[in-house]
């Protein structure tokens, strides 16, 4: 079939971008080498575009043409106004580790609080020591997927932490993300690694800071969790509203280890979270969940690939989303089980609640079954407010904004309850409530 | 004045008369039993009463303690102290009963203007209420009637009246679905409530629930009207001879 591409040239556009940005980018030893080769990835392809499988719903070369330049570093003024919006996502307890516009600012986080079972170091400070075998080509990977490579190309800074084998690391540890520009782009990377063992919550936020818009945001982030390990990834993506947000989460658990994932969307003119979960240790149970919460004329895309390649794993998944006005939820959630991982048991659940007649909800559940002896399943609803339910709520009083309320809550908590820490429940709970109380 | 009082209702379904002047005045401390064949629209009253959207009212009035009801959203009507329990209670997955009640009860104090209920004071009057329902406690902690019996949806139906304390109960078939010990119970927590303020409807097909509360006036309704009234004995009556002779005067 022949593609009707947009005028815009991102390739060239793009080009500019790294030509543009290399000076400032942190590496040395390889990293310059490996930023090059990465960049070259991405020109093959550019934005990835609605012909590409897996971009088939979120056409970002239409959507957002080009890749904007690199946010200056924040200045002084910048930084007042990211600490407003920073404090103002505070998960209970956690330790914070703020970014402003892809630079990691110590000024603004928690560094005393740290506790010493974990190693946090900075993108920056790992890429500028690097001497050759050292673990920059681990932290700068990437996949097919441009946006990646694209990353890994322009990445400024991030954090990358490590939790030696048997560490458990008690408080959450919060990576806040502010944007303060107008019209740039920022890349981050970060890097988890937990050993054999260990225990470590991580919350992302994104938030932009009073001004900001129209900017770009690519996150990625690389977590390797070892054999009995357990991470919980809280992820909570609140751009402004004319802003876009790429992330990508690439994953891979040993053996016997957990995994609970979870991610909520709820502002951002076009949002994708894709994840790339790999169990590759026998008797791993994943759980990974999100929300997509949308109005306005908002886009956002969750896609998520979860990657069975050894027998004796669980994984369960349930997205949500809540869409008003003119807004565009879009999930794709492919489960491949190799030929080697008998035994898997992987499902998968998507339901969409419309609240408007124009609301859209787009959902594409595939599973790729290669082994014999498995149990496997998914499904996909979608529809608007039950209006005999909510005539209920009312007739005993409850207004009907409360009533839809209460409703939608309900809903939504079917993927929130499966986050197992309750403060981190209680966090994301109430970014939805916050979300709800402000279409109001 | 009374409670309530209808006038001359007509009320639509989808391009259909499904209440053809209907007139009904209810006294505060009265009981009036609502009898009737199926689909006499004796549902489609209560829900016109309560607020209900997809129903035209095509003509007619229902004054409520002296202001015209039809005008009222839904949760105003419930916080003036109108309730109906439900012929077909609904499911409210995910959100717990507990929950369901305090938002309720606090949303009804709230529009009247009354301080909101403290946790303790709550949980105690809602632990009387479900003790003397039979309701256990663990029920509470659903979500809003999912997985009930049958009966037990009538009973938390009930127990929502009693927190509620509303000023006219309507209720639609509470005995449908109940075991006679569920319906002794459900009939006793029914008349704790009667009084001199109170008014209730009670849409019932069967005698034996008027054996436990006594109305004092009992209305047939066939074909959308209310087609003769009298005193308990028309239970009676109706119980021995069936709605036939009633179908020729609708
Ligand atoms: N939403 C609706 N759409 C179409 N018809 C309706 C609707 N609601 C009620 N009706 C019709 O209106 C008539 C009255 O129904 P209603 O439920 O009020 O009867 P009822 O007296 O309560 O009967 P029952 O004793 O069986 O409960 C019936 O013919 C019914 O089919
Ligand atoms: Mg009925």
């Amino acid at each position: 079939m022949k593609q009707v591409l947009p005028k815009a040239d991102p390739e060239r556009a793009s080009g500019n971008v790294f030509a543009a940005a290399r000076g400032r980018l942190p590496g040395a030893g390889l990293v310059p080498q490996i930023r090059a080769s990465a960049f070259e990835v991405y020109e093959r392809t550019g934005l990835p575009h609605r012909g590409m499988e897996d971009w088939k719903y979120t056409d970002l070369r239409a959507l957002i043409g080009e890749v904007l330049p690199l946010a200056p570093r924040p200045d002084a003024e910048a930084l007042v106004r990211a600490k407003v919006s920073a404090e103002q996502v505070s998960a209970d307890q956690a330790v914070k580790l703020v970014l402003v516009d892809g630079i990691f600012v110590p000024e603004l986080s928690d560094l005393g609080r740290l506790e010493n079972e974990l190693v946090v170091r900075s993108l920056r400070e790992v890429l500028e020591n690097s001497a050759p075998g050292d673990m920059a080509g681990l932290v700068l990977s990437t996949t097919s997927d441009s946006v990646i490579s694209l990353n890994a190309a322009l990445a400024t800074d991030g954090l990358v932490i490590t939790v030696a084998d048997g560490n458990a690391v008690k408080r959450p540890i919060q990576i806040v993300h502010v944007a303060t520009g107008a019209s740039v782009s920022t890349f981050t990377r970060s890097y988890l690694q937990l050993g054999k063992g260990a225990h470590a919550a991580i919350v992302e936020s994104f938030v932009s800071a009073e001004r900001a818009s129209g900017y770009q945001a690519n996150d990625a982030i690389i977590a390797l969790v070892g054999n009995e390990a357990s991470l919980s990834y809280i992820r909570v993506a609140a751009a402004a509203s004319d802003a876009v947000n790429i992330s990508s989460a690439i994953i891979a658990v040993g053996a016997r280890a957990k995994l609970d994932l979870f991610s909520m969307t709820c502002s951002g003119s076009i949002s994708r979270y894709q994840g790339f979960i790999s169990l590759a240790g026998e008797g791993t149970k994943v759980s990974a969940n999100g929300v997509n919460l949308i109005r306005g004329e908002l886009h956002a895309d969750t896609t998520m690939v979860v990657d069975h390649a050894v027998p004796h794993c669980t994984s369960r998944e349930k997205f949500r989303a809540v869409i008003d006005d003119r807004g565009r939820s879009v999930f794709q959630g492919r489960i491949v089980v190799r030929p080697a991982a008998r035994k898997t048991d992987a499902t998968l659940t998507t339901r969409a609640l419309l609240l408007s007649d124009q609301a859209e909800a787009d959902s594409k559940p595939e599973l790729e079954i290669l082994a014999d002896d498995v149990t496997c399943g998914h499904g996909a609803t979608s529809g608007a407010l039950d209006n005999s339910l909510v005539f209920y709520l009312r007739a005993r009083g409850l207004p009907e904004k409360d009533a839809k309320s209460l409703l939608i809550k309900a809903f939504l908590g079917e993927s929130i309850e499966e986050i197992t820490s309750e403060n981190l429940r209680d966090f994301v709970t109430a970014q939805a409530e916050h979300w709800l109380q402000a279409g109001r | 004045m009374a409670l309530l009082e209808i006038r001359d209702l007509h009320v639509g379904v989808e391009d259909r008369e499904v209440i053809r002047g209907l007139d009904l005045n209810v006294h505060a401390g009265e009981v009036h039993a609502i009898m009737g064949p199926n689909g006499s629209g004796k549902s489609t009253l209560s829900h016109v009463i309560a607020g209900k959207p997809g129903y035209e009212v095509t003509d007619g009035q229902i004054l409520f303690k002296g202001e015209d009801l039809l005008e009222m959203a839904p949760e105003e009507r419930a916080a003036k102290g109108v309730f109906l329990a439900f012929q077909y209670p609904v499911e409210i997955a995910g959100v717990t009963t507990m929950n369901f009640l305090r938002a309720a009860l606090n949303a009804q104090r709230k529009a009247r203007d009354q301080q909101e209920f403290s946790t303790p004071e709550f949980l105690k009057r809602v632990r009387e209420v479900a003790g003397s329902l039979n309701i256990r406690q663990d029920m509470l902690k659903r979500g809003v009637n999912v997985g009930f019996s049958g009966g037990e949806k009538k009973r938390n139906e009930i127990l929502q009246m009693a927190l509620f304390e509303p000023s006219l109960c309507i209720l639609d078939e509470i005995d449908s679905g109940l075991d006679i010990d569920a319906l002794r119970i459900v009939a006793s927590g029914i008349n704790g409530l009667r009084s001199p303020e109170r008014a209730m409807i009670v849409i019932t097909h069967y005698r034996r629930l008027l054996d436990h509360i006594v109305p004092d006036v009992v209305h047939v309704m066939s074909k959308g009207r209310i087609v003769k009234s009298g005193d308990k004995e028309l239970a009676l009556e109706l119980e021995a001879c069936g709605y036939g002779q009633f179908e020729d005067a609708a």
